[in-house]
């Protein structure tokens, strides 16, 4: 007999909840690290229950009382504990006042929980794998199998994770006004984070890790629906929908890359290209144009490309031109010599490259021989782009990028 | 990002130096040894730490034309030096790895002083970038 598991529906239904019934547990108790374990023991109860018993009644108030239940055994023990070694403990408050404070309220915490999780007290590591526990209701082994480590050292990141959130001694509240941008834009780094790490593991022998970029995806459109208004919000909703679209087109059957110009455009994905571009003609038109709206309008003028050649380029290089003032970071600036070189040809691209190596940030980068192979051939320098595509392949830590690299100073042979 | 830490001991005589250091000094070694790895794996960093059999324990193998192994004894001349023991950590930069290494690299040697060894870092192949 194999145990039964959850269904899709209710998997879906389990990890929507975990948030809001974390947020009640926590407003209850006033112990974000306990109230999280409590919950994840809510959620194994119920993946082990459920199946054999069917969906509860009213799901959302089964797994607050089975996490409430736990959170009481914790406070006895830990009342228990205090009163061993404190005599006086009896005379004092009233240790149960803190159950009866405020009880459940229907209020969604599932952004108040991702602004607690992406603490800027945490590092990036560390505020991924939180959230990913936290919020996006996944066990400790499914994170540590998805990002290559031992459970133990994944569970450890996360305790610790957890110890510095309570040590900041925030409050478990929306943040103010003035804190607002500052998290909501370290929030949408990490999912942004999230999202590649699911998308680059893609290639490879990773076919058992948990969906990364899909879980991006669905926490992303759960910050969307409940902040519709904010542009980059929408803008890395579009962002990932537009890139996660031509995924099945970008790895071939062995696993190596497929660049874009030379994918199947067929197994794009239409419905994510029309939804993304959807979301970000709406959020362009309100104006206040920043970073993941410009990446978006970027991957959408290539999803709306027919065929390569059917590329509008010189669309995309105004689009790099805003984002390189906007983000002062090299790699777009790498990124627009590309742009350049496909409006104005190859030597115009070349000679950007030239004043780009000189930035200290990108020196010796591989991407940068990688890019410098590039032009070059598209220059009819075949001896000069396969020394480069060699010199890059040689600097890559990516295996599937060091072979495709590799495949291309052979093809220019 | 991931990163292997190597720890290389002198080929010497097939066996590691030190099993001649007076036993307080050894045990001092094994013991921060053993903290050192259980702090990296209380940080949530560790993904693997090992260290291996002396050198006079290795073997080299090559297949035969048949496929099946020949195995054969050392000496290993020209090696100079052999692994003696690594670990594999997961951290958010370069920095944090160099760090770590040097954290190692201070494990106390013969007398307790440190032996400030040598600590090779390399970095595990990752998946590819996103493309743009």
């Amino acid at each position: 007999m194999t145990t039964p598991r959850l269904d899709a529906h209710a998997e879906s239904l389990l990890r929507e909840l975990a948030p809001q019934v974390l947020g009640s547990t926590i407003r209850r108790f006033k112990d974000f690290a306990a109230s999280e374990d409590a919950v994840q023991e809510a959620l194994a109860a119920a993946s082990a229950q459920w199946p054999k018993e069917g969906l509860p009644e009213n799901p959302r108030g089964w797994l607050i009382q089975v996490a409430t239940r736990r959170m009481t055994d914790v406070m006895r023990s830990e009342i228990a504990r205090r009163e061993r070694e404190d005599a006086n403990a009896r005379t004092k408050a009233d240790p149960w006042s803190k159950f009866r404070a405020e009880g459940t309220t229907e209020r969604d915490d599932t952004l108040v929980l991702l602004f607690m999780c992406c603490h800027p007290a945490l590092t990036a590591s560390s505020a991924i794998a939180l959230t990913l526990r936290a919020v996006g209701g996944l066990t400790t082994s499914e994170i540590a199998n998805a990002f290559l480590v031992p459970e133990s050292t994944m569970a450890q990141r996360i305790s610790r994770a957890k110890q510095t959130v309570k040590a900041s001694r925030d409050p478990f509240r929306m943040p103010t006004k003035r804190e607002h941008a500052q998290r909501l834009s370290s929030v949408l780094h990490t999912l942004y984070l999230v999202f590649n790490e699911g998308y680059t593991s893609s290639a490879g022998a990773a076919l058992h890790r948990v969906e990364l970029s899909s879980e991006a995806i669905r926490l992303m459109r759960a910050i969307y629906r409940r902040l519709p208004h904010d542009p980059e919000v929408a803008g890395l909703l579009a962002l990932m929908l537009l890139t996660d679209a031509r995924r099945p087109a970008r790895c071939g059957p062995d696993g190596e890359l497929i660049p874009l110009d030379k994918q199947d455009r067929q197994l794009w994905n239409r419905e994510a290209i029309v939804e993304g571009v959807g979301l970000l003609s709406r959020t362009l038109s309100k104006g206040a144009v920043g970073p993941y709206q410009l990446q978006a309008a970027i991957a959408a003028v290539h999803d709306e490309a027919a065929t390569p050649d059917d590329t509008d380029w010189p669309q995309i290089l105004a689009l790099y031109t805003l984002l390189e003032r906007m983000s002062e970071n090299p790699m777009v600036s790498l990124n627009r010599a590309i742009a350049v070189a496909m409006v104005q040809g190859p030597a115009a691209g070349l000679e950007l490259l030239d004043h780009l190596e000189s930035d200290a940030r990108i020196t010796g980068h591989y991407r940068v021989d990688a890019v410098r192979a590039h032009l070059l051939e598209k220059a009819g320098d075949h001896q000069a782009a396969i020394a480069h595509y060699t010199k890059a392949a040689g600097k890559t830590t990516s295996i599937p990028e060091r072979d495709y690299l590799l495949s291309q100073a052979t093809r220019v042979k | 990002m991931k990163y292997m830490l190597m720890m290389n001991a002198p080929r010497g005589t097939g066996d590691y130096g030190v099993m001649k250091w007076p036993a307080e000094d050894l045990q001092a070694h094994i013991k921060f040894m053993k903290r050192f790895t259980k702090t990296l794996a209380d940080a949530g960093e560790l993904v693997a730490a090992e260290g291996l059999a002396p050198p006079a324990q290795a073997r080299l193998v090559r297949a035969q034309s048949s496929g099946a192994p020949s195995v054969t004894d050392g000496p290993f001349a020209e090696a100079k030096e052999f692994l003696a023991g690594y670990w594999i950590v997961d951290v958010d930069s370069p920095a944090r790895a160099y760090e770590i290494a040097a954290g190692a690299s201070a494990a106390p040697g013969k007398g307790g002083a440190p032996l400030n060894m040598p600590i090779e870092v390399r970095e595990v192949m990752s998946a590819p970038p996103v493309e743009v």
